[in-house]
């Protein structure tokens, strides 16, 4: 339990640096607003339309992918850990498993859903 | 817990904090200067003995900016961005072990702040909550390249932290723990991780690059097509901010780094002399961030497809290749399959 108290503590500590800079930051500077100044920036030129439009579909299917991805990791690392105790029959069911993996990724591959279009 | 347990820890954590925004200061002047010697150009060197006080001037002229917030901004994401930022840099350095124990006041003092059984886990998890600053700095700002340059962070992030968790994994595959402690420990007589496991280190190296951000996969910030990236419409302190995130997520992911493949502060006469592993994790570290600098000043950037590519088709496939041969050799060892070791 202790090193997680520690984390704790070590975040509440983490945490007071940036705000206490924010803080001293809002105390110390100037604050002229002007309707010009508070625009978005946009290379001087007025922005057109609403900002947060649709977006590429690429992005949401690198998500997916990397959902499953990283959960099939995560569950190897128990294995890893206690892999030097487990021995011979521990790797041949890693291999199965990196094998359903490969097959997944390779599923994905052929898809054409790791490529950027 | 004790009283000078608690006064323990609040000294460690004060002193990593300070210790990460000095290096988070200096690395600034670092790279400025290193990044124009290799540019045959001189670099800051006005501002006190080799413009050694650049980077204080720095921060006192951050202090007194207008900081200015867009009207249209989603005013209280706007603001938790750069915290989500910086804090997770800061805790992921609470697992690296800087040192061997220490004697002071009587007390035996490890030189890490926490020894977890779950050390290296944590540390992804870190690595995975950094990306959420990215994207509120990018949709909070309410502007087209920050939409852009988050979305553009997502994606690289979670795309090459697959690879480093699978080369972390085979290096704890021969270390039998995930704690950076246990690790560091194995590499004990010269027996470092970069030997055994070249490949991982080096599907490591380029994916704590690309998690950093740093160029040349610096696609989120591509200042060319994107003004500033995700952080175009920050100013003042909270831009600030951004940067201290980045830097600080440097100096912590190269001080794993050190720790998984390069003995950690393990060296000559480390053990006897406690100071000595404290110097020796010194020098890796700077050699890990000189590194990075190198690259900026080396590489250009990749195209945002190259980006991808590398990531799913080349990296995850080796690191999984790598994943496997390291298992085979394990049982080929504790077998004595070859008769080797």
């Amino acid at each position: 339990m202790k090193p997680y108290a520690v984390i704790g503590a070590f975040l509440v500590i983490g945490l007071l640096l940036p705000l206490m800079t924010v803080m001293a930051a809002t105390l110390l500077s100037p604050r002229k607003p002007n309707p010009i100044k508070q625009d978005i920036y946009e290379c001087g030129l007025k922005t057109v339309g609403e900002t947060w439009v649709q977006f590429k579909v690429q992005y949401y299917i690198y998500a997916l992918i990397f959902v499953v991805f990283d959960i099939e990791v995560v569950f190897l690392y128990p294995w890893a850990v206690a892999y030097n105790q487990l021995g011979l029959f521990a790797l041949v069911e890693m291999l199965i498993f990196a094998g359903i993996l490969l097959a997944g990724l390779l599923y994905a591959w052929r898809k054409g859903a790791l490529s950027w279009v | 817990m004790g009283t000078a347990d608690f006064v323990e820890i609040v000294v460690k954590s004060l002193v990593i904090i300070w210790a990460l925004l000095t290096g988070f200061a200096y690395m600034t002047w670092f790279e400025r200067r290193v990044i124009a010697r290799l540019q045959s150009r001189v670099g800051p060197n006005r501002v006190g003995p080799s413009g050694l006080l650049q980077p204080l001037a720095d921060g006192v002229k951050l202090m007194f900016k207008e900081d200015i917030v867009p009207a249209e901004a989603d005013r209280a994401l706007y603001l938790l961005a750069p915290l989500v930022a910086v804090v997770p840099a800061i805790m992921a350095f609470a697992i690296v072990p800087v040192g061997p124990s220490v004697t002071l006041f009587g007390r035996t003092i490890p030189l890490h702040l926490a020894d977890m059984n779950i050390a290296l886990l944590y540390f992804l998890g870190l690595g995975s909550l950094g990306v959420y600053g990215v994207v509120l700095a990018g949709w909070a700002s309410n502007n087209k390249y920050a939409l852009l340059g988050g979305l553009r962070a997502s994606a690289q992030m979670i795309s090459y932290e697959l690879a480093m968790g699978l080369a972390v994994l085979s290096v704890v595959m021969l270390a039998g723990s995930l704690s950076l402690v246990d690790i560091v420990n194995a590499q004990a007589g010269g027996r470092w991780f970069i030997l055994l496991q070249p490949v991982a280190f080096l599907i490591f190296l380029v994916t704590m690059i690309a998690e950093t951000k740093r160029a040349p996969f610096d696609l989120p910030e591509a200042e060319q097509e994107l003004v500033a990236g995700f952080h175009t419409e920050y100013s003042g302190m909270k831009f600030a901010l951004f940067f201290m995130g980045e830097y600080i997520a440097m100096i912590a992911i190269s001080g794993v780094a050190v720790s998984l493949f390069l003995g950690g502060w393990r060296g000559p006469f480390a053990e006897q002399v406690p100071i000595l592993g404290v110097l020796y994790f010194f020098v890796k570290l700077v050699a890990f961030l000189f590194f990075f600098v190198w690259l900026r000043a080396t590489l250009p950037r990749l195209r945002y497809d190259r980006l991808m590519h590398l990531g799913w088709k080349v990296l995850l496939p080796l690191s999984l290749a790598n994943v496997v041969v390291t298992a085979l050799a394990v049982v080929a060892r504790d077998t004595g399959f070859f008769g080797l070791w």
